[in-house]
C-alpha cells in the first residue's frame, strides 16, 4: 500500500498538466480555484513522498514512465531534495498567488486572467518535471515550456513596459535554451544516452579515458552556461530588473522566487547526477562560476544602491543573492553545497514575500515605484510594512531569520576552501554591508514619520488573502531559520544520495 | 562643511529624497533658477537627443566589433568540438550502442508499430512527446493572451490586398486541392505507426488544408467551418485524452501497482497495431491542426470569432 | 577525428553560431527571430547528422521476419528532431506574436527605439 505513493511524482506533473486544460476550458477567472486546489494538493503529495523516502531505507526511488527500464524507456526519480524542493516552490507559488490576487485582477485584463492562471498550471507542472526527471532531453522540453509560460506570465499585465520587458527575457531564455539544447546534443553524440543513470557511468568511463576530454569539457560548459543565463547569473543578469519590475507583482514573485531557482536546482541535478561532481571539478567550470559569483554578489548589490524604484531594487538584489548560490557551487565543498541549496530555500521564501508586500506599499503609494512616493507609506499599509521590515532583516541576513543560516553556513566553509577563503569573506562582509544600507534604506523611507502635508490620506486596507499569505510566509521564514539543524542534515542527507546513489 | 554636506545627502537618500549618482544633477536643479525659456529648452532637448543619437551610433560601432569577436571566439570552440567529436557517417559511435539495437530489433515487436521513430517518440519515450504537445498548447495560450483582442472595440475590417475569392483560376484549384490536402492528412495521420509521418507531419498538413481554405473563401467562411467553439473543444478532448492514455500505460508500467496493461500490441503492419500509438499520433495531429489554424487566424484577425 | 570527414557537424555548427549571433547583436527584432530560426535549424541539422549510417535505410523495419539493426539509421536523433521541431515552431511563434503587439505599439522593430518611446512615455 505504502508503495502507492510512488506514484505521487508522476500524478503531481501529469495532473497539472491535466489541470492546465481544464482551467482553459472553464470560462472567466473560476480557473483559480483549479489552480489552488492543485498547489494544495501538489504539496501534499511532495510532503507524502518526502515521507516516504525519508522513512525508506535507501531513501531514493526510480519511477517507469512506460513499460521499459533504464537505457530504453523513460523515467522519473525522487530522492529526498526532489520533493523537498517542489514542496517548497509549489507553497511560494501557493502563497505569491494568493497574496498577489488582488494586483492580479487590477493589473491583467479580466478576459485575460483566466489564460494567466493556465499558465501558473503549466509553471507547476514543468517546475515539477524539472526536479523529478531522470531524462536530459525530458529536462528540456520542460525547460522550454517553463519559458513561455514564464514569458506569458509577465506579458499578461499588457503594458508597453512590460511587453518589452518579456521580449527582452525571452531573447535570454532562448539564447539560454539554445546553448543547453546544443550542449545536451554534443553529450548525446559521445555518450549515446540521455537518461541521467546511463549518461553518468558513461562519462565517468569517458572521463577516466581521456578519448573525449575536450568535446566533454565544451558540452559541460554550454549546458551549465544556458541554465546561469536562464537564471541570471552576473553577466546575464541585465533582463531581471525590468522583467521583475514591471510584472505584476504575483508573477515577479513567482519568477524570481520559484522559476529561475527550479532552473538551479536543474543544474544541480544534472552536475551531480549526470556529470559527476568529480569530473565537474575536473573540467574546471567551478572556478568561472565562483568569480562570476562572487561579481554577481557586489555588482547586484551597488546597483541595487544606485537605483530609484523599489522593485528595481529588490530585482537587483535577486541578482546579488544568486551570486550567492553560484559561490557555493564554485567552493565545491561539503558545507558549501548544503549553504548554497539552504541559499535556495531561504531566498525563494524570502524574495517572493518581499515582491508581494512591495506590491502591497506601491498600491498604499498610489501605484508608484519610485521611493520619493513611497516615503512614509508604511503607516497607510502596516501589514505590508510589518512584512517588508520582515523580509529585509532576512535579506540582511538577522539570526532567526531563513537569511541567516546559509550566510553563516557560507563562512563557516569558506574555512574549507584554500585559497577561496579570503575572496568569500570579504565578499561575504561586502555584500552584507550592502545589503544592509539599501534595505535599511528602504525600510527607513517607508516609515518616515508621517508629516502634516501626507498624514491625512486614508489608510488603505490590506485584503484578508494578502494579510493571511504575508502572515504565513513571516512565519515559514521563521520556522525555517529556527529549525535550520533538522533541515540542513535533509540536505546533507540528500546531497549525499545525489552523490552515490544511483 | 564637506562632511556636513555627505551627511545631509546621506540622510537625504536614506529618506528617499535623492540618488547617489544624481547628487549632481540635482544640484544642478537646484542651483539653476526656472526661468529658462521655452525655446532654450526645446534647443536643450535637441542637443540631448543628437547626443543620444550619437552615442547610440557609437554603441552599434562597438556592438558590431563586439559581435564579430563574439562570433570568431564561438566559432573557433565549436569547430574545435566537431574536430574532436566521432566520425560522421559510421556505425563505430558511441551513439550507435544498445539503446539504438534494441529500438530497431525490437521495437516492432514491442510496440507494434513498423515505423521505428513513431514507436519510440510515443512509446519508449511518450514523456517527451507529452510534454511537447503541451508546448504547443503553452503557445497557443501564450498568443491568445498577446492577440486576442476581441473584447476591445472592433476596429474596422482590414481591407484585403488580395481577393482570392474572385479570382477564378485560385477558386477552382482550390477547389481541387483542399479536399486532397486534408485526405493527404489524414491519411499520413492515421498511418504514422506504418510510414514516415504521424501526429506532428499530419497535422501541420491538415492546418495548412484549413488555412487554405480560409485564405480563398474567406475567414468568415472557414469560421463557420472551424468555429471558436469546435477549436477549443477539439483541442481539450484531445489533450485530456492524450493525458489519460498515457498515465494509464504510465501507471501500469511501474509493477508494484500490481495493474497490467490491457492494451496490446497487434499484428505488426496492419492498420489497427500499435496499441495507443495511432489514437495518440490522432490526438497530436488534431492538437497540431487546431493550433497552426488558430495562429494563422489570430495573427490575421486578432481574433478567433 | 577530422574535420573534413565531419563536414555536416561543422556547417549545423557555423549556422548555429550564424543565428546566434544574430539573435544576440542584431537590433531589429524581426532579425532577431529570423537568427533564432537559424540557430534551431543548425541544432537540428547538427542533431540529424548524429544518427545517419552510411548506406543505412530509414528506420522503417519490415512488418514479418528478423531484423538486423544495421541496416537502418539510428531512430533517436530523429524523434529528437520532431519534438524539438515543434518547440522551436512554438517558440517562433510567440516572438513573433510578441513583434506583432511592440510594432502596433511602438510603429518600431528596433528595440533600443522602443525603450527611448517608452521612458518618453513614462515621463
Amino acid at each position: 500500500m505504502m508503495d502507492f505513493l510512488m506514484n505521487f511524482p508522476f500524478i503531481t506533473i501529469v495532473l497539472s498538466l491535466f489541470s492546465a486544460v481544464v482551467a482553459f476550458a472553464f470560462k472567466g477567472s473560476r480557473a483559480r480555484f483549479v489552480t489552488y486546489f492543485l498547489l494544495l494538493a501538489g504539496a501534499v503529495m511532495s510532503c507524502f513522498v518526502l515521507a516516504y523516502n525519508l522513512s525508506s531505507e535507501t531513501g531514493y526511488f526510480v519511477y517507469r514512465m512506460g513499460h521499459y527500464d533504464a537505457p530504453i524507456g523513460n523515467e522519473i526519480s525522487a530522492g529526498l531534495l526532489e520533493p523537498f524542493f517542489v514542496l517548497i516552490f509549489e507553497v511560494v507559488m501557493l502563497l505569491s498567488v494568493l497574496g498577489g490576487k488582488r494586483r492580479i485582477f487590477s493589473d491583467i485584463p479580466e478576459e485575460k486572467q483566466k489564460l494567466f492562471y493556465v499558465m501558473i498550471n503549466l509553471c507547476h507542472a514543468a517546475l515539477a518535471a524539472l526536479c523529478y526527471t531522470n531524462d536530459i532531453f525530458t529536462a528540456y522540453v520542460f525547460v522550454e515550456i517553463c519559458t513561455i509560460a514564464s514569458c506569458s506570465l509577465l506579458m499578461a499585465s499588457d503594458k508597453g513596459k512590460s511587453l518589452i520587458a518579456a521580449t527582452r527575457y525571452m531573447i535570454f531564455s532562448l539564447i539560454g535554451s539554445g546553448f543547453l539544447l546544443i550542449g545536451i546534443i554534443l553529450i548525446y553524440s559521445i555518450t549515446g544516452h540521455l537518461l541521467f543513470t546511463n549518461l553518468y557511468e558513461a562519462i565517468t568511463l569517458l572521463w577516466r579515458d581521456g578519448s573525449y576530454n575536450f568535446p566533454l569539457t565544451v558540452a559541460i560548459g554550454l549546458i551549465v552556461s544556458g541554465l546561469c543565463v536562464k537564471s541570471g547569473l552576473f553577466p546575464f543578469h541585465f533582463w531581471m530588473p525590468d522583467t521583475y519590475g514591471t510584472a505584476t507583482p504575483a508573477a515577479s514573485a513567482i519568477l524570481s522566487g520559484v522559476i529561475s531557482k527550479g532552473y538551479i536546482f536543474l543544474l544541480f541535478k544534472i552536475i551531480f547526477r549526470v556529470i559527476g561532481f568529480d569530473v565537474f571539478l575536473a573540467t574546471g567550470v567551478q572556478n568561472i562560476l565562483f568569480v562570476f559569483g562572487i561579481l554577481g554578489m557586489v555588482v547586484g548589490s551597488v546597483s541595487a544602491i544606485r537605483t530609484k524604484n523599489i522593485k528595481f531594487m529588490i530585482a537587483f538584489s535577486s541578482a546579488a543573492q544568486i551570486g550567492y548560490i553560484y559561490m557555493g557551487l564554485g567552493l565545491g565543498t561539503r558545507t558549501a553545497l548544503v549553504a548554497s541549496l539552504f541559499q535556495i530555500i531561504s531566498h525563494s521564501l524570502t524574495k517572493s514575500m518581499l515582491f508581494i508586500s512591495a506590491g502591497g506599499l506601491c498600491d498604499a503609494a498610489g501605484g508608484k515605484q519610485d521611493f520619493a512616493s513611497l516615503r512614509s507609506c508604511a503607516h497607510k499599509n502596516k501589514v505590508a510594512g510589518a512584512v517588508f521590515l520582515a523580509g529585509a532583516l532576512s535579506m540582511v541576513g538577522v539570526p532567526i531569520f531563513a537569511g541567516f543560516i546559509p550566510k553563516l553556513l557560507f563562512a563557516a566553509s569558506a574555512f574549507e576552501g584554500g585559497a577561496k577563503m579570503f575572496f568569500v569573506l570579504i565578499a561575504l562582509a561586502v555584500s552584507t554591508m550592502l545589503n544592509v544600507m539599501y534595505f535599511m534604506r528602504t525600510a527607513l523611507t517607508v516609515y518616515y514619520p508621517l508629516g502634516a502635508e501626507n498624514g491625512a490620506q486614508a489608510k488603505t486596507r490590506a485584503c484578508a488573502s494578502f494579510a493571511v499569505c504575508t502572515i504565513v510566509f513571516i512565519a515559514l521564514n521563521i520556522a525555517v531559520g529556527l529549525n535550520s539543524q533538522p533541515i540542513s542534515s535533509l540536505l546533507e542527507k540528500g546531497i549525499e544520495l545525489f552523490m552515490n546513489v544511483r | 562643511m564637506m562632511k556636513n554636506k555627505f551627511s545631509e545627502k546621506f540622510s537625504a537618500w536614506l529618506s528617499g529624497e535623492v540618488d547617489l549618482t544624481e547628487k549632481i544633477a540635482e544640484e544642478k536643479r537646484t542651483e539653476a533658477p526656472s526661468r529658462i525659456s521655452k525655446k532654450e529648452e526645446a534647443e536643450e532637448t535637441k542637443i540631448i537627443r543628437s547626443l543620444e543619437k550619437k552615442e547610440i551610433k557609437l554603441s552599434f560601432k562597438e556592438y558590431k566589433v563586439l559581435s564579430v569577436v563574439f562570433c570568431v571566439i564561438l566559432i573557433g570552440i565549436l569547430t574545435a568540438t566537431v574536430y574532436f567529436l566521432p566520425t560522421f557517417a559510421s556505425s563505430d559511435v558511441p551513439a550507435v550502442n544498445e539503446v539504438y539495437e534494441h529500438y530497431v530489433a525490437q521495437g516492432r515487436d514491442e510496440t507494434g508499430a513498423v515505423n521505428t521513430v513513431a514507436g519510440m517518440i510515443l512509446d519508449y519515450r511518450a514523456f517527451d512527446t507529452l510534454g511537447e504537445s503541451f508546448v504547443l498548447f503553452t503557445a497557443t495560450c501564450a498568443v491568445l493572451i498577446l492577440m486576442d483582442d476581441k473584447h476591445k472595440k472592433p476596429k474596422k475590417e482590414m481591407h484585403e490586398t488580395v481577393n482570392y475569392s474572385r479570382d477564378p483560376i485560385v477558386k477552382s484549384m482550390a477547389a481541387i486541392l483542399i479536399p486532397l490536402i486534408l485526405v493527404f492528412g489524414a491519411y499520413i495521420l492515421v498511418n504514422g505507426h506504418l510510414s514516415p509521418g504521424g501526429g506532428f507531419s499530419g497535422g501541420a498538413i491538415l492546418g495548412a488544408g484549413f488555412i487554405l481554405y480560409a485564405m480563398v473563401y474567406g475567414d468568415e467562411q472557414a469560421l463557420k467551418v472551424l468555429s471558436e467553439r469546435k477549436i477549443k473543444v477539439v483541442t481539450i478532448c484531445s489533450l485530456s485524452f492524450y493525458c489519460l492514455a498515457k498515465s494509464y500505460s504510465f501507471f501500469t508500467g511501474n509493477e508494484f501497482n500490481g495493474v497490467h496493461s490491457v492494451i496490446s500490441a497487434g499484428t505488426p503492419g496492419d492498420i489497427l497495431s500499435g496499441g495507443l500509438i495511432m489514437p495518440l499520433n490522432i490526438a497530436v495531429g488534431l492538437v497540431v491542426c487546431c493550433t497552426m489554424y488558430s495562429f494563422y487566424m489570430l495573427f490575421k484577425r486578432g481574433r478567433m470569432n | 577525428m577530422n574535420l573534413l570527414e565531419n563536414y555536416e557537424e561543422l556547417v549545423a555548427m557555423i549556422l548555429f553560431v550564424i543565428g546566434f549571433t544574430m539573435l544576440v547583436f542584431s537590433k531589429n527584432l524581426l532579425k532577431k527571430i529570423i537568427g533564432l530560426n537559424i540557430m534551431d535549424t543548425g541544432v537540428y541539422l547538427f542533431l540529424a547528422s548524429m544518427g545517419y549510417i552510411k548506406d543505412a535505410l530509414t528506420p522503417i523495419v519490415p512488418a514479418e521476419g528478423e531484423v538486423n539493426p544495421m541496416d537502418y539509421i539510428n531512430p533517436i536523433p530523429s524523434g529528437l528532431v520532431l519534438t524539438g521541431i515543434v518547440v522551436s515552431v512554438s517558440v517562433s511563434a510567440l516572438t513573433l506574436a510578441l513583434c506583432v503587439r511592440l510594432y502596433k505599439k511602438y510603429h518600431t522593430l528596433d528595440l533600443d527605439e522602443m525603450y527611448m518611446h517608452m521612458k518618453k512615455e513614462e515621463e
